[in-house]
């Protein structure tokens, strides 16, 4: 027994792992694919005899559909203006830690990386009631310095800017992070001998570093992407999707279309959609570095 | 990432910048310094703003909440929202089912750390599919996956029970990448000498493999701790009733229900964003380190 045990060791200690994954994330792929051609919803749950085969349909429908496009629109919103965001706030801050010498710099790491470990909910509670019209820090810190209220989570389009602020404050850290690794990677004497040569510090940031932290640039700017085309927990929590499907994202479009009116196929088309958008993008950003190794 | 990349765990040390002998240079580096850790320390501010106002809120009264203009201190410090959550909300069972999904994840980090050592240790046939079909999940959003495993966790019956909250979320793939990433590096010998010994491979992973592992299952246990500390999701698509909440689903509810109660609403926030800070503050060399473990850079 114990022999026949430990013959197969490798294999007893990964199969509850490899099945879980399997029954949790790599089979529900699969189902949300079939789904996604099928009219799947509550009476389908009660009785599958229910669910019927229906194509394209979803497909078809759901790039008719307003809200849809809408959050579509959204998303691309929230990924255009706040992936640069991040990407460059995390990086300047990295570099700023990583030209200082003393304890305090230390320090700024974790100022800077713990809006990354709090929880979304809390957060976006705390975040709701600073942008609140009337009682929140935000408008009274501008009325202070004399400006004007902003309508912070009540125009469509500056709500979606705040959720924005929302998310970039609770990215950076992690982001800078990883720069701050890579950044702590770089020889010093590669600086020493620049300085030496007469190069400035603009130019010592530009030839040397940046061109240095390409691996980690590609590697935050993937990994943003793709969080960012599922941006989901700060519009469900603080505006749900509002106002008037202004802050809808394509994610809480496909939660709100399974969750709150249990249409699973339509939801699942939807949820294939943005499968189909990140692996794209994904791959066009491989083969854009790809290109840039070239020269 | 490449899974056959050693791991990094050097810590570079930084080496001063070697001044040069002009004194007016060593005296613009200083000011350089000084300037930059100013700019930083304003973004600083602003970024712990939130937290602040957080917890100054929470200690304030209703009336002093809604009072205009604003107060910065509390005039008059209340601890009643505290009592307030615990004694007329049910934040003592969201809690309890928080610590109870806390410890479910410790153990989903044990067979992560088992996947870990096999992938690390042992070839295996079909190891190499394997992995690659692990780290493949990665890939796979969460959006896509979420309504499909509700439709089989109702099949199977384990809607609304704690069971149905832990299992989609018991084990991770980047957990089992950085377990063999770390694992590769304990020497072969070691284990080869408990094989001759006649231990068990699952002796071995015990009391060698997992006493020797203690860097990474550091960091893993603390983020292992937030991820399930922070859960929200799961919990809020499959526990209906308010018995199976976790804080982050009651404090989602607490919003709905006393929206204009915001002084009690920045006490349960609070109540849970502390503790991880707490937690964070302390183990940060570890969790910030970890990064370098993983080898991303």
């Amino acid at each position: 027994m114990k022999q026949f045990l430990n013959d197969r060791a490798p294999y007893l200690l990964v199969a509850p792992t490899v099945l879980l994954l399997l029954m949790f994330s790599i089979m529900p792929l699969f189902i949300a694919f079939f789904m996604s051609f099928t009219d799947m919803d509550l009476a389908g749950i009660a009785n599958w005899a229910n669910i019927e085969w229906i194509g394209l349909t979803n497909y078809i429908e759901i790039f008719k559909d307003e809200v849809f496009i809408q959050a579509l629109l959204n998303t691309i919103v929230y990924v255009v203006i706040g992936v640069p965001i991040v990407i460059g706030l995390s990086l300047a801050i990295a570099m700023a830690i990583n030209f200082g010498t003393g304890k305090v710099f230390e320090w700024f790491r974790v100022v800077f990386y713990m809006p990354s470990i709090t929880n979304v909910v809390a957060v976006a509670v705390v975040w709701g009631f600073l942008f609140n019209p009337q009682y929140g820090l935000f408008n009274f810190l501008l009325n202070t310095i004399g400006l004007p209220d902003v309508p912070w989570l009540q125009d469509p389009f500056i709500a979606k800017l705040s959720l924005i602020m929302l998310a970039v404050w609770r990215a950076v850290g992690i982001n800078m992070i990883i720069f701050l690794a890579a950044l702590q990677g770089i020889p010093r004497t590669y600086y020493e001998a620049a300085a030496l040569d007469g190069a400035s510090t603009f130019q010592q940031m530009f030839k040397i570093t940046i061109p240095l932290l390409r691996y980690a640039i590609f590697f935050v700017t993937v990994t943003t992407l793709i969080g960012w085309i599922q941006f989901f927990e700060e519009p469900l929590i603080m505006t749900e999707g509002g106002p008037l499907n202004s802050t809808t994202s394509l994610a809480l479009f496909i939660y709100n279309n399974g969750f709150q009116l249990s249409n699973f196929g339509y939801a699942a088309a939807g949820s294939v959609v943005l499968f189909i958008l990140i692996i794209t993008v994904t791959l066009i950003q491989f083969r854009l570095q790809k290109n840039e190794n070239n020269y | 990432m490449i899974p056959n990349e050693k791991p990094v765990a050097v810590n570079v040390k930084r080496e001063k910048f070697s001044p040069l002998p002009d004194l007016n240079h060593k005296r613009k580096a200083k000011l350089s310094q000084l300037l930059i850790a100013l700019i930083l320390t304003v973004l600083g501010i602003a970024f712990m703003l939130p937290f602040f106002w957080m917890v100054i809120s929470s200690f304030k009264t209703d009336a002093e909440i809604l009072a205009l203009p604003l107060t910065i201190l509390p005039e008059n410090v209340t601890f009643e929202h505290y009592i307030d959550l615990f004694v007329n909300l049910n934040f003592l069972t969201y809690l309890k089912n928080t610590l109870l999904i806390v410890l479910a994840s410790f153990f989903g980090l044990l067979l992560t750390a088992m996947a870990g050592y096999a992938f690390a240790k042992h070839k295996f046939k079909g190891s190499n599919i394997l992995f690659v079909g692990v780290l493949a999940t990665m890939m796979i959003p969460g959006q896509v996956t979420m309504i499909p495993v509700y439709l089989m966790l109702n099949q199977m019956g384990l809607t609304n029970t704690m069971m149905g909250i832990v299992l989609p979320g018991l084990v991770g793939a980047f957990g089992v990448f950085l377990f063999r990433q770390f694992m590769t590096t304990i020497p072969e010998e070691m284990l080869e000498a408990a094989r001759l010994d006649g231990a068990s491979e699952f002796r071995i992973f015990f009391s060698i493999v997992l006493p020797m592992s203690k860097p990474i299952l550091a960091v893993q246990g603390i983020l292992t701790f937030i991820g399930a500390w922070n859960s929200f999701l799961w919990p809020l698509i499959i526990a209906n009733d308010e018995a199976l909440y976790t804080l982050s689903v009651g404090l989602a509810l607490l919003q709905g229900q006393h929206g204009g109660n915001y002084a009690l609403q920045m006490a349960g926030a609070t109540f849970m964003v502390v503790p991880i800070i707490i937690i964070f503050m302390i183990f940060q060399k570890h969790i910030i380190e970890g990064y370098n473990i993983s080898g991303m850079k």
